[in-house]
């Protein structure tokens, strides 16, 4: 089955290319719709195979690489489309294929009647192939053409609809931003083969589980990736593009920006987690850029109106919660962190799609109120999700959540923990804001004129779906103390061993400590959504004055810190005016041209007066002829 | 004898087509187009019969071919061809029928003189790349001069004059200097040798163990006249000039070939002939070569006319190139190389696409249009693939050749500074900037402008010239190896050429010792027909 590997990957270009070519023709949107979410189904299908067989196998012999051909090979560079299967990618395999059909289900009801239907799914598809590369390439090359590929579909699907202009310009920022992390990806790759000489994964992790701890180039190298992890993964300083993408179609916010795109850059860290096991240093930016993010989006997710960048905040700051588990060492929880999200927050975006849907493109929650009644199954599942983020259990959040917590109180530092508690309880806060304001309160909006109606069945499927895995996909990380074995822990462990026995974390038993940590947690989100429903359901007064009162805090948190408007008075405007000002008007057309043209011009002065000379009036030249004489014979005379 | 004859067959073919079009009525414009275009794609099937020929295990030159010529002095016609111009004969046999079909409804009058000057043109641009000997390679270097300034001066836009003048000035101020330059350097080999030879191979075992003044000042004679073709930063500002004014055809062989001849030139001539003195320079090439990079790209953004935006993104590009050239490596070699193909398809298919736009709408300006892909869906998807390509996205060819020349550059012990590599890198990001902010701005938006309201989207002949390009891009974006496979080992000896020159001059200067003693036999650059 692991031979398959090629055609999970291949199916989803091959319908990328039917609907891209052909599709424009196609007008019946169903067959359209059958060819996308099919061949990506049958992807899925195809790795649950290839998981069963995996299962199978002795865990020493779950590792296959499966290379096709040669890709760029030139001097000591060589390096091929090969993908590496094994407990980590096929567990990503499993998420981006899987919630990634259910999202190309979903689309076909989201989308209905859309010109641009056959399109959607082509750059859908296209992401699906290109997602599948990034996470199965057995090189930090072809890791980087999904990289990149993933990069592009965003791109395209973000300016999707692109005669508007915000959509263009959220597109292009979000493709630029992504490169200046690429930058620091290229410069780590770069690092990585002088120092290895080769890009391939095994080879390096193997030379690199034999080096000491703290070599400078080993930071550089870490450091580098994570700067390329920061731009794709939404982390501070370069997390700015993220909320802008929400300007996309909702699935695509769903499937690109929360589930599996953005979680590219921690599977990436985790992926070489080996050679951050020997960079102490950068494990602990990680970690701090991580918690910094994750508290900074939180606060500002609790101030934000429309329900699409509440969720994204949000899921900038759950991406900042893996970034944390992935510093403090605790990599197999950055990655369960990875798998449940992708489960609640596809869910909860999917959710908004539905609410969006029903209320004729109404996206600010101020202007929603008492859905329950219209939408009953998007409101329980959105429920499930919302009650899944907050880490209540027994759903999937919870589990991960709660691990990320316990990591960092034993191997992190109690002022992390603190602050990590803290936004977790921000989580539930503005999950239940959002819940208290679109779905319970009363109607804001003119029942006479909107009348919100349930999605149809095409879209609460998946959600239905989505919901329970919300709820029992967090089962096979069910902690010790709670009597569960961590069989997540278990199955991702050979992938992690080596940077294990580099940092040598010790194994926690089962302390009095876990069950109070455990109990910490879910009080901390029983509060916070206790205050969200207090406050907006109850007295809704109370939040108002707090605006008022802090009404300087109030006002950076809702226009997120400025950090946008930062970047642009010292990066943007400067660079664009000095090009123009300076390097072109100045440089270019100013000086370079100045002096060439110059030239021409003395010379053609000089053409001009020396031209006098040669007028052709005979006498002129007999006078210039006499003056001549004269000079030769007094200078014969007198010399 | 076929195979004897085949570089000669494959410059002079294009001949044959303009000697046929002298034969035609000035009116019977299609008959001419058509004649042009079998013409080229004649030359194009010679071309491909020599790519499928050419064996990429031999080193040294290939095909090679030599009839004397004027022989007090040595100079004779002598044509080879290794693996490092073969895909330069490759890319301008490629190019040469897409910019015919580019002219096809573009050009009205004087369509007759058009295509013959075209077609010498492209004699001249083979020649350059398949010459041997310097003198011929001086005439070639000329001879394609003047067809390229006529079909700016008479065919370009309102400026043109201003343009051609420029271009010309600029060109030829360089190629007096290498003239110079070839005089003196077969002066000092008759010193060696006892007469004068303008035997390109014959020189490439003389010429460095000139002594190392000498050697700087031929260096800068040649390396002048190359890297203003190129064009190397400061000395770029005759490009953007040129591209805007040429006719699309123009500036898409302008873009896709002529540059090359610079960096080429580069490669074939600086490199190996004054190796000491290429390590003299090599670090205010490489600087100056990565501030083009940035600042090309820089400018690019800023611009307001499409076109001119695409020629000073081509400064940028072949910053990246030169820097690959000057990091004396294998992987930025084949960067470089792989690069110029790339540089070549991507920038050409822009200009066909501005092209296209310009004949509909009559104007290039940013301003004028927005929301064209409303219109002109299949011309905005083709924008679309090419932007990326042009960007360098993974799996299309600009990045192969990018990757390889940051990678090469980054190792480099020859340029010995990571530096040069990180600085280039960010012409990764600013390359996205300008180019899919131009894109945003024509493509995307709100259409607004009545003028753009009736746009026809391109039609069957438009498509015909932007499919091959497109495959092209794949291909090499995919599978590069079948074309790194063909520079692979040239590329190898090219280097081994100008490190056992460095080490030659070395012993030159220590005197006494003989070279075969320290350096042992000598690995030749000589093809296998040819005695010495």
């Amino acid at each position: 089955m692991y031979d398959l590997i090629g055609l999970v990957v291949l199916l989803p270009l091959v319908g990328a290319a039917l609907n891209g070519l052909l599709g424009w023709q196609v007008k019946n949107e169903k067959t359209i719709g059958m060819v996308g979410s099919g061949t990506v189904g049958i992807s899925f299908i195809l790795a649950v195979l290839i998981f069963i067989e995996m299962l199978g196998r002795e865990a020493f012999d779950r590792i296959v690489v499966v290379e096709y051909f040669q890709w760029i090979v030139a001097g000591g560079l060589d390096t091929s489309f090969a993908y590496q299967v094994d407990q980590l990618s096929i567990v990503m395999t499993l998420v981006v294929t899987g919630v990634g059909f259910l999202i190309h289900v979903y689309s076909i009801g989201y989308m209905q009647g859309d010109p641009g239907f056959w399109r959607y799914f082509a750059y859908l598809n296209l992401f699906i192939f290109a997602m599948l590369n990034l996470v199965l390439a057995d090189n930090f090359l072809l890791l980087f053409l999904g990289w990149e590929g993933v990069g592009l579909c965003s791109y395209l699907l973000i300016g999707f609809w692109y005669t508007k202009k915000f959509t263009g310009d959220a597109a292009k920022k979000a493709f630029i931003v992504n490169r200046v992390g690429d930058f620091g990806f290229l410069i780590g790759m770069f690092l990585i083969f002088i120092t290895f000489g080769t890009l391939k994964f095994e080879p390096i992790f193997a030379q690199a589980s034999v080096m000491v701890v703290g070599e400078p180039v080993i930071f550089w190298i870490t450091l580098m990736l994570f700067v390329g992890a920061v731009g794709k993964s939404a982390q501070i300083p370069l997390f700015v593009w993220l909320p802008d993408a929400m300007a996309g179609p909702t699935p695509v916010s769903a499937l690109i920006h929360a589930a599996t795109m953005v979680t590219a850059g921690v599977y990436m860290v985790a992926r070489s987690a080996t050679l951050y096991a020997l960079a102490p240093l950068t494990l602990e930016i990680v970690a701090v850029i991580g918690l910094l993010t994750a508290v900074m989006a939180a606060t500002i997710a609790i101030t934000q109106n429309d329900i699409k960048k509440v969720l994204a905040y949000s899921t900038v700051s759950q991406l900042g919660f893996m970034f944390l588990a992935l510093g403090v060492g605790a990599f197999w929880v950055g990655i369960f962190h990875v798998y449940t999200h992708a489960f609640f927050k596809a869910l909860l975006f999917l959710g908004s799609g539905a609410v969006i849907h029903a209320m004729h493109h109404e996206q600010d929650i101020q202007k929603m109120g008492g859905l329950k009644k219209y939408m009953p199954k998007t409101y329980i599942t959105f429920l499930i999700g919302a009650i899944a983020i907050a880490g209540i259990p027994p759903l999937a959040g919870f589990f991960s959540k709660d691990e990320i917590l316990a990591y960092v109180w034993h191997d992190g530092s109690v002022v992390l923990w603190f602050f990590a508690a803290l936004t977790a309880g921000l989580t539930a806060f503005y999950m239940f804001r959002l819940m208290s304001l679109t779905f319970w309160s009363k109607p804001r909006f003119n029942e006479e004129r909107i009348h919100p109606h349930e999605a149809p069945a095409t879209m609460t499927i998946p959600l239905i779906i989505l919901a329970v895995l919300s709820i029992v996909g967090g089962w096979v990380g069910i902690p010790k103390a709670l009597g569960g074995g961590l069989a997540v822990k278990q199955f991702l462990a050979p992938v992690f061993e080596r940077a294990d026995r580099i940092m040598a974390l010790p194994e926690h038993g089962v302390h009095t400590i876990d069950y109070f940590l455990i109990i910490i947690s879910v009080v901390i989100a029983a509060a916070g959504i206790y205050l969200a429903i207090t406050w907006y359901l109850k007295k809704p007064e109370v939040p108002r004055t707090l605006a008022n009162r802090f009404s300087g805090v109030y006002k950076v948190l809702s226009n997120k810190y400025y950090v946008d408007e930062l970047y642009d008075a010292a990066i943007v405007n400067p660079i664009e005016r000095g090009s123009r000002k300076m390097l072109w008007r100045g440089v270019d057309v100013g000086l370079i041209d100045g002096i060439v043209n110059g030239i021409a011009k003395v010379i053609a002065v000089i053409s001009k007066y020396g031209r006098l000379v040669q007028v052709g009036v005979v006498q002129g030249y007999a006078v210039v002829f006499v003056f001549g004489i004269v000079f030769i014979i007094f200078w014969l005379l007198f010399r | 004898m076929f195979e004897n004859n085949l570089l000669t067959y494959l410059i002079f073919s294009p001949l044959l087509g303009a000697f046929i079009l002298l034969f035609f009525n000035r009116t019977s414009h299609n008959a001419m187009r058509w004649v042009a275009l079998l013409s080229t794609l004649f030359t194009f099937v010679l071309a491909l019969l020599l790519f499928f020929r050419f064996n990429s295990s031999v080193a040294g030159f290939q095909f090679y071919q030599e009839v004397s010529w004027i022989e007090t002095i040595d100079v004779a016609y002598r044509v080879g061809v290794d693996g490092i111009s073969l895909l330069l004969v490759m890319l301008t046999a490629f190019i040469m029928p897409i910019s015919v079909l580019a002219s096809w409804s573009g050009i009205k009058h004087r369509v007759k003189e058009y295509f013959v000057f075209l077609l010498l043109l492209e004699v001249g641009m083979i020649g350059v790349f398949l010459a041997l000997d310097m003198f011929l390679f001086y005439i070639f270097w000329e001879a394609m001069l003047i067809p390229m300034y006529f079909i700016i001066g008479v065919w370009g836009g309102k400026e043109r004059i201003y343009a051609a003048v420029k271009f010309f000035l600029f060109t030829m101020v360089g190629s007096l200097l290498m003239l110079v330059a070839i005089i003196w350097i077969g002066v000092y080999a008759s010193q060696t040798i006892g007469h004068f030879t303008a035997d390109l191979l014959v020189l490439y075992d003389i010429s460095p163990t000139i002594s190392l003044t000498l050697q700087s000042w031929m260096f800068l004679a040649f390396a002048l006249s190359f890297l203003i073709k190129v064009p190397i930063f400061p000395l770029h500002t005759w490009l953007p000039d040129a591209h805007v004014e040429a006719p699309t055809a123009g500036s898409v062989i302008l873009a896709g070939v002529l540059l090359k001849m610079g960096t080429y030139g580069l490669i074939r001539f600086c490199l190996p002939l004054f190796p000491a003195a290429t390590y003299e320079f090599m670090p205010i090439i490489s600087i100056l070569a990565v501030i083009g990079i940035i600042y090309g790209a820089l400018v690019a953004m800023v611009q307001t006319d499409v076109k001119k935006l695409i020629a000073y993104s081509s400064v940028s590009h072949l910053g990246f190139i030169v820097l690959g050239i000057f990091a004396l490596n294998e992987e930025a070699m084949q960067g470089s190389i792989i690069h110029m193909v790339s540089h070549g398809l991507s920038t050409g298919a822009l200009f066909l696409l501005v092209g296209m736009i310009y004949e509909r709408r009559r104007t290039r300006l940013i301003v004028d249009f927005g929301g064209i892909a409303k219109v002109m869906p299949v011309f905005a998807a083709f924008f679309l693939f090419i932007t990326l390509s042009s960007i360098g996205l993974p799996g299309l060819n600009g990045f192969v050749g990018e990757f390889l020349i940051l990678l090469g550059a980054f190792q480099s012990q020859a340029l010995d500074s990571y530096w040069y590599a990180v600085f280039a890198a960010t012409g990764v990001i600013l390359a996205a900037v300008y180019m899919l902010w131009m894109y945003q701005r024509v493509m995307l938006g709100e259409l607004e402008n009545p003028d753009n309201k009736k746009l026809l989207d391109i039609n069957p002949r438009e498509i015909i010239t932007l499919v091959p390009i497109a495959v092209f891009v794949i291909w090499i974006g995919i599978y590069p190896a079948t074309f790194l496979d063909k520079t692979e080992a040239s590329g190898q000896r090219l280097l081994e050429q100008v490190e056992r020159g460095r080490m030659m001059h070395r012993a030159a200067q220590a005197e006494g010792v003989s070279e075969e003693d320290v350096f042992g036999p000598e690995q030749s650059s000589y093809p296998e027909n040819r005695t010495r």
